[in-house]
């Protein structure tokens, strides 16, 4: 018999929804050729937990703590989203200091949820050495937010109208050291892995992303920009005061293999990283005197109508549609996740590759099942 | 770049009565409200058309309208009309920078929309999440299960305004 017509049966393998590498409780079901992929199917919904429901029972202040749990490497990014959604809906203006220590706070949570992304994906190729650096970096940034608001994941810091509380004496001083001490340590995970051989190989070519497909498919933040456009919430559709700053915005450009690939999806978050940095250098010696509960309305009761409203989130585009009939609940909140959306792209991308392979792919997108099923 | 107003005068002329109204409260979104059987024609033209190029839908959405009216007609007898679902599409042009919100009707009894999933890949997820939250059928969709809920949930659609959880399911008590 010629070796051609020796054709293996199609086998269905189960992965997750308890598996390290699926990031949280996924299921993705497999449809293999040998050890090739033919289509990768997630069934998701592990993690649902009603948050648009709840969020038509709640007042609008109350829905803050709701929207910290969806993705949860990145609250302060969701409750910033939020925020931004209602006071534009309302035609709130906030006090100046207020959006400072915003962005700062965006900007640092932005590392934060990088740091996790980078570190997780090392693991997950087989190098844990990062891992422990990344997450060394990370409790930096979490204790500055401990003395902010007390809390080191679910932080219910930024409100309708304005913060929590006002940032702690120290805190400037603190985050202007953190600054100094992470810049040299960007440099340390390039040497440590980013460039390293066995990562380069595990990752360049694969899992290619064509820009038109991303686009298609509602692909956003890191994951659009690796595969080459040039495209930030914060540059394209501005919000809170981030054209004020200067910052580049990094894009894929097939260093190691070819535009939109797995690696190029891991560096454009290293680069981000960078440039979050110097957003925070700038807003630190700039947050101006004021009173953060100033615009802090008393009750919060939107006019009738409806708005979609979107941030950039470390993850991609975060939007929020809300939907009020002038009462002091929201009638119906959409969340657009980045996590859900960029998620979806994923049976496009790893046809023909091998399994092991699909864990490099999976990785690169960088999902947050909290924010995936809300 | 174009402003919603201009871009429903064009769709007018093309689609005549196919669209249905512009709805435009300030200060609010404005929405062209679509035929739902027509939705996916206008957003091919949308996406396609040199003058528009919608190439990114950001985002869609089902929504309960909770818009039942009850009246009494004259001899006494109740009259129920049911109320409405809703659909919110809202596209924007990474190439042009403009933006555009679509809106479709249907009556909960029959509550059919033409999928848009051929236009925009990413409508597949949300217009399954629509399906498995509010029950809207869209139709020639490739796949269209429940997406977030477990496939076997029989109590209907969760954010629908007059659901009721379920006290059971598969023998174990919801309510906790």
């Amino acid at each position: 018999m010629e070796t051609k017509t020796l054709k293996t049966e199609e086998l269905i393998l189960n992965m997750g929804p308890q598996h390290p590498s699926t990031h949280g409780v996924l299921r993705l079901e497999l449809e293999l050729e040998g050890e090739l992929i033919v289509n990768v199917k997630p069934h998701i919904g592990y993690l649902h937990r009603c948050f648009e429901k709840h969020a038509e029972a709640m007042t609008y202040p109350q829905v803050v703590p709701y929207t910290d749990r969806m993705d949860y490497l990145a609250s302060m990014s969701n409750n910033l989203g939020y925020a931004i959604a209602v006071e534009r809906l309302m035609g709130i203006k906030v006090p100046e200091r207020v959006e400072y220590i915003r962005v700062i706070m965006a900007e640092l949570q932005r590392i934060a949820s990088h740091l996790v992304a980078l570190g997780t994906y090392g693991v997950d190729i087989g190098a844990f050495t990062p891992f422990l650096y990344c997450f060394r970096d990370r409790e930096k940034i979490l204790s500055l937010f401990e003395m902010t608001c007390g809390a080191r994941l679910l932080y219910n810091y930024i409100w309708v109208g304005g913060l929590s509380h006002d940032i702690h004496p120290d805190f400037v001083r603190l985050t202007k050291e953190f600054v100094e001490y992470f810049r040299p340590k960007i440099v340390e995970l390039n040497e440590l892995l980013s460039f390293n051989k066995i990562f380069i190989e595990r990752t360049a070519n694969i899992g290619i992303l064509p820009l038109d497909t991303a686009i298609n498919y509602g692909v956003t933040g890191p994951m659009l920009r690796a595969s080459g456009l040039k495209w930030d919430l914060r540059k394209n559709d501005p919000y809170s005061i981030y054209d004020r700053f200067d910052f580049d915005i990094p894009v894929g450009e097939g260093e190691k293999g070819t535009v939109g690939d797995s690696w190029d999806r891991y560096f454009v978050r290293v680069q981000e990283m960078e440039q979050s940095l110097r957003i925070v250098e700038q807003a630190i010696d700039q947050i101006p005197e004021g009173n953060v509960h100033e615009a802090v309305p008393k009750r919060v009761k939107p006019p009738k109508g409806s708005i979609y409203s979107r941030v950039e989130n470390p993850k991609g585009e975060l939007g929020f549609f809300i939907i009020s009939d002038g009462s002091v609940n929201p009638f119906r909140m959409k969340v657009r996740g980045p996590s859900f959306v960029n998620l979806s792209v994923l049976n496009e991308i790893s046809k023909g590759h091998l399994v092991a392979d699909l864990i490099a792919i999976l990785g690169s997108t960088d999902i947050v099942l909290g924010e995936v099923d809300r | 770049m174009m402003k919603p107003e201009e871009i429903f005068e064009l769709l007018k002329q093309k689609f005549d009565d196919k669209i249905i109204g512009f709805e435009n409260e300030l200060p609010v979104d404005s929405y062209i409200v679509v035929n739902p059987l027509a939705i996916k024609e206008v957003s091919k033209f949308l996406r396609d058309n040199e003058q528009l190029k919608f190439d990114s839908l950001m985002c869609l959405s089902g929504v309960d309208d909770a818009n039942e009216k009850k009246t009494k007609d004259e001899e006494g007898n109740e009259v129920i009309e049911k109320g409405t679902l809703s659909v919110y599409y809202h596209l924007h042009s990474i190439e042009l920078g403009h933006k555009v919100n679509l809106k479709v009707s249907v009556s909960v009894d029959n509550p059919n929309v033409e999928s848009v999933e051929s236009i925009w890949r990413t409508a597949d997820w949300h217009e399954r999440e629509a399906y498995d939250m509010f029950g809207i059928v869209f139709l020639n969709h490739p796949d269209l299960r429940r997406i977030l809920m477990p496939e076997d949930w029989e109590a209907g659609h969760p954010l629908r305004k007059d659901y009721k959880n379920p006290e059971f399911y598969n023998g174990m008590r919801v309510p906790y």
